[in-house]
């Protein structure tokens, strides 16, 4: 295929996935918006006003941050684990896999489907926020590469999960099991400098530790761990998982027999 | 020249240790209407599944009008339509947008993609209905939706997996007439079929597979020829409660006005005829008690099978 027919396919599946979510946006959009409100409304609000200040500011500011960026990373797992196995479901991947489209073209159309449904929800999210505090970024590109490539790595581990998963059961235990324990301990309703030197330790080994602290410096400019090191961590967790997605397809694992 | 397709030692072994193919080599020439037989579970799905990139080989090689499947894969893929034996469309889009949408995964612009979706839908009868969301299609719809989808990119190579099963007679020569004529537009089409008067009526060349071995590839006139009796149905215009006898035929009673006849190679129904004519017994209609492929279809693959047992 030459690089148009490539891009033709590529925008194929991308378009098809955008229409996708915004067709079922009660089901894609609206609960992100609900629960976030909760949060801002609960943790933020409530209880956030009998706390006091963490890094120099108000436990609702501090916690906005890793609130948009939970929000980006369900969303961004959600939409392609759920796509993509529907596809195998339905057995209509099967339209893709009998075209000459590279793997590399249909796993980008996914990531891209996944990443653009985060961008959506991140940013109602950060709306909804807007209700409740003052938003503002101290570092607007780190925020925005952060957010970007904090999307596009779990969509990249939605589609392994996908690929792998053989029940509807199977793509919902990585999100209830890993996907929200790791999101919830990665330091979005806390600063792990509130932790004894041992939990410090162990929770230097969850990577959304440092997409959270990464994104919270780039909105407020404060965070618990080095920022470079954050994006080195993004950076081989996305290349690894890249990696892998590609092998998952060259070899038909989970597709073919 | 290369043929349209070319298989040689293909061989698949899944997971569970089920040899599905044992070592076929078949060769397709360009142009051919070509019917590849077997009975279920015989391997057909899994050689149509490997030549379309669905199902792994675990060896061997396939070439797609010259183009190696393992080294030139997108030139291979390209030349490639796919009506699978299973409705595998997303039945929650609509019709047209599952025609454009397969034409975008081969890179073909909306707009011409769009050109082509309007008249293939027209062509097979569903123009009305592109804006319905597939599953709301009958199961005839369905099977001509995918012939639509499968032609969109212009394959040269079309591969029919049962493309008619569940289709009303109508539908189904309908589907006929539409498949012959984009065969002698010069459309390859490999048809596997139950319908064996389908494959005898549409096919030329012909393979049988059993076993995951191929038992047969051949002109399909040879192959017919190689039929030693055929048996017909006699419906007589009067009732009888005893076998007419016809010196050197193999008649018998089905019920009181019917008879069935086995006519040898070298014997004639004139004969029969002519001596019911003689018993004052008049035959009012005749058919053909199955199609002559589906006799030599059953004496093949029951041999075989029976073979395999006694093996």
């Amino acid at each position: 295929m030459t690089l148009e027919q490539q891009f033709i396919a590529f925008k194929t599946i991308v378009v098809k996935e955008i229409l996708r979510f915004a067709r079922i946006w009660v089901q894609t959009i609206v609960p992100a918006v609900i629960t976030t409100s909760l949060y801002f409304l609960i943790f933020g609000n409530l209880i956030g006003s009998q706390l006091g200040d963490i890094n120099g500011y108000s436990y609702i500011d501090y916690i906005v941050p890793g609130i948009i960026l939970m929000s980006v990373i369900t969303n961004a797992y959600g939409n392609v684990v759920s796509s993509f196995y529907g596809h195998k479901f339905q057995h209509h991947v099967e339209e893709m896999l009998v075209s000459p489209m590279p793997n590399s073209v249909l796993l980008a159309g996914f990531v891209v489907g996944g990443v653009a449904r985060a961008l959506v929800v991140g940013s109602v999210v950060t709306l909804v926020a807007t209700f409740y505090t003052n938003i503002h970024f101290e570092h607007i590109f780190i925020t925005l590469a952060v957010v970007i490539l904090t999307a596009i790595l779990f969509s990249l581990a939605g589609f392994v999960n996908a690929v792998y998963a053989n029940s509807f059961d199977d793509i919902s235990i990585i999100p209830t099991f890993v996907l929200t324990p790791l999101t919830y301990l990665g330091g979005v309703f806390f600063s792990i400098e509130m932790l004894s030197t041992f939990w410090q330790n162990i929770a230097l080994f969850n990577p959304i530790l440092y997409m959270v602290n990464a994104m919270r410096y780039g909105m407020l400019g404060v965070s618990d761990i080095d920022i470079t090191m954050a994006f080195i961590i993004i950076g081989v967790f996305l290349a690894c998982l890249y990696g892998f997605c590609l092998y998952l397809l060259h070899n038909g694992i989970g597709l073919r027999q | 020249m290369p043929n349209a397709l070319s298989i040689q030692h293909l061989t698949k072994t899944y997971k569970n240790n089920v040899q599905a193919l044992k070592d076929i080599s078949l060769d397709i020439v360009k142009g051919d209407f070509f019917a590849l037989l077997g009975p279920n579970g015989a391997g057909k799905s899994t050689a149509i599944g490997i030549i379309c990139s669905l199902v792994n080989k675990t060896a061997g090689s396939i070439k797609v009008y010259g183009y190696d499947l393992d080294k030139e894969k997108d030139k291979a893929k390209s030349y490639i339509g796919l009506v699978p034996q299973e409705f595998n469309f997303n039945v929650f889009e609509p019709v047209f947008e599952i025609v454009v949408n397969q034409a975008g995964y081969y890179g073909i612009p909306r707009k011409k993609a769009a050109q082509r979706a309007e008249l293939l839908l027209k062509q097979l009868g569903l123009w009305e209905k592109r804006r319905d969301m597939a599953r709301e299609l009958s199961g005839g719809m369905k099977r001509r939706l995918m012939i639509a989808r499968a032609l969109v990119h212009e394959p040269q190579l079309l591969i029919l997996d049962e493309p008619t099963a569940g289709v009303d007679i109508e539908i189904r020569r309908s589907m006929w007439v539409f498949l012959e004529e984009i065969n002698r537009q010069g459309t390859t089409i490999i048809l596997t079929t139950h319908y064996l008067e389908e494959a005898e009526a549409l096919c030329r060349n012909i393979a049988i597979i059993n076993n995951g071995e191929i038992i047969e590839n051949t002109k399909m006139k040879t192959l017919l020829a190689r039929l030693h009796s055929e048996t017909f149905i006699l419906d007589l215009k009067e009732n009888i409660n005893k076998v007419p006898a016809v010196a050197g035929y193999k008649i018998a009673l089905l019920d009181s006005s019917t008879l069935s006849v086995e006519v040898n190679k070298d014997q004639t129904v004139n004969e029969v005829f002519d001596e019911l004519s003689r018993l004052n017994l008049h035959v009012t209609s005749m058919r053909n008690k199955s199609s002559r492929l589906e006799e030599l279809f059953v004496c093949l693959t029951g041999n075989q099978i029976k073979d395999d047992a006694q093996g």
